[in-house]
């Protein structure tokens, strides 16, 4: 039997009910008739008779006449300096066709450096060090993937290894310049704060309660099953570049391949086929493009690169590595007052974070939650260190995660310092549901918002009240029992576009919907699905504004040729901003049908309503046109004084992006011999506003937070003194599988943005944000009585074992 | 290099081919059968992606030779279907929405195809044992349970 001590007082018993608002509700309604399936229905997905029967159509899938292959040859040192790199033994085997290194590409017109997306630099292929471990060296053509690995083998290259600075703290003293090549001789990459710090101080001076607690939120990686990849086809003849992608952003892509490469634009087209999952990696341009692209340049023979696992693990940009201090003040009555941060930000060699232009540190500052503090005051330092540079999202906008983590973290720890219950203490303290819209102090305006309705909904499905008297229960009988809570806000659906850019372009996206004139459609979308089933929800929006049935409409995305320009899918932003210019277009064309439609009827516009499918006459519903009719009529009878055809686009600006939130509830058994943690349990309810398809929305939610449990409990990337990652492989670097992944329990509210079209709200992020502060609070909430007051994810079982041994647990 | 010329049945095809000693059986596939239904995940035989039915049992491709399938009955994705009517596992993954990006889904459905040859009726705990050896990154493994389940209630419909 273990020796637990409890040294807590007992939590407080009675937990008040939430009020709910009115105007938030749980069903989903669908207003459409099946036939149509638009929103609201449970529609099977379009795009997945490809998938199951093995006819997707992904990168490495693509083979082009006469292409041949690309290895690149990657460091072994995390900081050196390349004294010299023979290539001739490789360039000697039957079959290599070029070895291209970083002065090849300088001599190519300085492509050895590249711009990264938020303006810094970084080395495509450097000329004399190298400056993480497995970056790029040089790379390998060859006409076959096995030749052009031996071909890696032979290429010899001569290092002096030096001393890198992994960790940025020790970056912070500048002993070790990680860039030399920069003109501003420092670690130190950016300085960014949010609020206002006198007034913080001034909360802070008059505070009751301040708890305060150092943070990590490790360094980790989103290991899409496929890996990135491309092929490259530079057609001499015709000066065109064809290149397939696994881009999250073609679009964007497109536009920095332009202005690196001086090709110009339209001779560019990006093709993102089939993408076997995002969450953000294949948002970056990784060194490999650029090189797989010199490389069919310079052989005018189509390329194709595809990393191996280890290589997307070791030299693919990573997610968070955010080093926090934070401190949450209190007034007497528990009351939270302000928050101050302090954080460091560790970048690796460049700055090649994937947030808009403006947000260094992302939308960090959203990290007051759902709390309304009276004062803020966050700080973050950007550091170069010698690690492969990064600071992209790991399903996850733009450091959201972190903000989440961290003041979900401390609202818990406050609530146990003041032995109250962590559910009460934050329906004492929650933003009102009668608040909204919300201006938070750190600028943010909350577009709509329920927490407390969403919270007491976790706790009946999971019988809170049950769980607490269960754990009282256990403790008394030396079992270690943790329930944790996470109430979190999700802020995305970047822009608006007066605030929001990538590389100064705006974040807006669009749609363009043609109609035929058989009432059959195609719509062609400025983002780009990677499992997320554009195919079918946008076609399901098409059909709640047009009535065309959801089966009748084709959706393409990721050809730059052919879509509409759009920033990409990222940080759940489709619904907010292609989503919401679907409908825009749809509304475009639904005008332009009612003067068809009247012109038919014989009727003028304002005699004529809209009833699901067809423009009817008021009154008299049997005399109507449907969106068929009209379609034909578009091309083969239309009023004189209007253009033919039927067709639209819509380029949207968001007012405001979208906030999404819910409250996740998770129960942890904890074994006090081993340290293993088994999640017994976990509800999720969800509110992201209104619902275009139940099915894929849980989907999405299912998988954010398994996304979720991943980082909490497992899976971290992990670097010796030298810089040497120690997580390179599968095997090392874990990801959940069905056996550490709980059965998920989902409940939902629905609180409808009141700007969005049609009031949604985005949802890919919400569980992959919201579910890992959730399980660490259970687990720490398990070990509080005996002294633990936090615990860094991922919470491995050596972890919680080391923290009951050094409270004096021995079994 | 040497080569070596392999024959054996694919998805009920007989199929003569020369592969190099070192070729594994999944880039025999992918390249040289062009079946590229069969996806690779990772380097470490840790994700699943590449699963075939080899002589009746699943294995990871990408750590067979393609020399150590001389002479056997390989089926691949492809191979599920042939006359396009769905075979249950590959209509639980639709119905129950078992997939998102697509690219785990190939190997999934042969990990759980034979799963249920082998087990008729599992328990959820035994088709997430039975599935562990496949990674998906999307879907949480609620809905790829279920749909393994659909697909048990399916095949004992049937029997």
């Amino acid at each position: 039997m273990p020796h637990l001590q409890d040294r807590s007082e007992k939590l407080t018993a009675k937990v008040p009910e939430a009020p709910v608002r009115v105007d938030t509700t749980e069903e989903v309604v669908a207003k459409t008739p099946a036939k149509v399936c638009g929103m609201g229905h449970r529609m099977k997905r379009k795009e997945d008779p490809r998938f199951i029967q093995g006819k997707g159509r992904y990168v490495d899938d693509v083979k082009l006449p006469g292409m041949l292959y690309m290895d690149i040859v990657r460091s072994p040192y995390a900081h050196a300096k390349i004294l010299k790199i023979d290539s001739s033994e490789a360039l000697k085997i039957p079959g290599v066709v070029a070895v291209i290194t970083g002065q090849d590409l300088k001599a190519a017109g300085n492509l050895h450096y590249m711009p990264t997306l938020m303006s810094d630099t970084q080395p495509v292929l450097p000329i004399d060090k190298v400056l993480y471990y497995a970056q790029e060296v040089c790379a390998v053509i060859a006409t076959d993937r096995y030749i052009a690995a031996d071909a890696c083998e032979k290429v010899l290259v001569d290092y002096e290894p030096l001393q890198p600075v992994i960790d940025p703290h020790e970056a912070l003293k500048d002993q070790i310049l990680v860039r030399e090549d920069k003109e501003k001789k420092t670690n130190h990459v950016w300085h960014w704060s949010a609020g206002d710090k006198a007034a913080t101080d001034a909360v802070f001076a008059k505070a009751a309660h301040v708890v305060k607690e150092k943070i990590y939120i490790p360094r980790i990686h989103v290991c899409s099953i496929e890996t990135c990849g491309m092929v490259a086809s530079w057609d001499k003849a015709r000066e065109h570049m064809q290149i397939y992608m696994t881009s999250q952003a073609p679009h964007a892509h497109r536009t920095v391949f332009a202005l690196v490469s001086g090709l110009p634009e339209h001779k560019i087209q990006i093709i993102s086929p089939d993408i076997g999952g995002g969450f953000g990696g294949k948002v970056p341009v990784y060194p490999g493009y650029v090189v797989c692209a010199v490389a069919s340049l310079v052989t005018g023979k189509p390329i194709k690169w595809i990393e191996d696992r280890s290589e997307n693990l070791q030299a693919d940009s990573f997610a968070r590595d955010y080093h926090i201090e934070a401190e949450l003040a209190a007034d007497a009555s528990g009351k939270l007052t302000g928050l101050r941060v302090r954080t460091i930000s560790d970048c690796g060699v460049a700055d090649a974070a994937a947030n808009p232009s403006k947000f260094p540190a992302g939308l960090y500052s959203i990290c007051t939650g759902s709390y309304p503090l009276l004062a803020a005051d966050i700080q973050v330092d950007g550091v170069y260190t010698n690690k492969p540079p990064g600071g992209v999202a790991y399903r996850c906008s733009f450091r959201v995660t972190e903000a989440v983590h961290m003041i979900e973290r401390m609202v818990d720890i406050m609530a146990h310092d003041l032995k109250r219950d962590p559910a009460e203490f934050r329906f004492a303290n929650f933003i009102g549901a009668d608040q909204f819209p919300y201006k938070s102090c750190t600028g943010w305006v909350y577009d709509s918002g329920n927490y407390a309705a969403a919270l007491d909904k976790a706790m009946k499905m999971i019988d809170y009240a049950g769980l607490r008297k269960e754990q009282a229960e256990k403790r008394a009988k030396g079992q270690l029992m943790g329930i944790g809570i996470s109430s979190f806000t999700e802020v995305v659906g970047a822009g608006p576009a007066a605030d929001f850019d990538i590389l100064g372009i705006k974040m807006f996206d669009s749609a363009e919907i043609r109609i035929h004139p058989t009432g059959k459609a195609i719509a062609r979308l400025g983002t780009k699905s990677q499992g997320q089933g554009h195919e079918t929800t946008y076609a399901q929006i098409i059909a709640e504004e047009l009535g065309l049935p959801a089966l009748d409409v084709q959706i393409e995305e990721g050809d730059t040729d052919t879509a509409p320009y759009g920033l990409g899918t990222y940080a759940s932003r489709s619904t907010p901003t292609s989503g919401a210019a679907a409908a825009m277009a749809a509304r475009k064309i639904r005008a332009k049908a009612k003067k068809i439609a009247a012109y038919l009827l014989e009727v003028g516009e304002g005699d004529l309503e809209w009833n699901i499918d067809r423009f009817q006459v008021k009154g008299s519903p049997d005399q109507a046109k449907t969106i068929q009719e009209i379609a034909f009529a578009a091309y083969t009878n239309h009023p004189p004084d209007l253009e033919a055809g039927l067709e639209a686009t819509d380029y949207y600006n968001p007012p405001n992006l979208t906030f999404p939130f819910g409250s996740y509830i998770c129960v942890v058994d904890i074994d006090s011999g081993t340290g293993a943690i088994h999640v017994r349990r976990f509800v999720a309810v969800d509110d992201c506003g209104n619902i275009i398809n139940p099915l894929i929305v849980e989907g999405q939610i299912e998988g954010g937070l398994t996304m979720g449990l991943a980082p909490a409990l497992f899976e971290e990337i992990v670097y010796d003194e030298n810089g040497q990652n120690l997580t390179g492989t599968m095997a090392d670097y874990l990801l959940p599988t069905a056996v550490e992944s709980p059965k998920w329990e989902l409940g939902k509210t629905i609180t409808p943005s009141p700007h969005h079209p049609f009031g949604a709200k985005g949802v890919g992020e919400s569980p992959t944000v919201g579910a890992p502060p959730a399980i660490a609070n259970a687990v720490v909430d398990a070990l509080w009585h005996l002294g633990v007051r936090h615990l860094d994810i991922p919470i491995t079982p050596h972890k919680v074992w080391k923290a009951l041994r050094e409270h004096g647990v021995r079994d | 290099m040497s080569q070596h010329e392999i024959s054996l049945t694919v998805n009920g095809a007989a199929v003569k081919k020369t592969v190099e000693a070192r070729t594994l059986l999944v880039h025999f596939i992918r390249e040289n059968l062009e079946l590229t239904g069969t996806h690779i995940g990772c380097d470490t035989t840790s994700c699943g992606a590449c699963t075939v039915v080899l002589n009746g049992k699943p294995v990871k491709s990408c750590t067979v030779f393609a020399v150590q399938a001389n002479g056997a009955t390989l089926q691949t994705i492809e191979g599920v279907a042939p006359d396009g009517k769905l075979h249950p596992v590959q209509e639980g993954f639709w119905e129950k929405h078992g997939l998102q990006c697509g690219f785990c889904t190939p190997g999934m459905i042969m990990t759980a195809k034979s799963l249920l040859e082998k087990n008729k009726a599992p328990t959820e705990q035994e088709i997430r044992e039975g599935i562990s050896g496949n990674i998906c990154r999307c879907t949480g493994y609620n809905k790829i349970v279920e749909a393994i389940q659909y697909a048990a209630a399916k095949l004992e419909e049937a029997r």
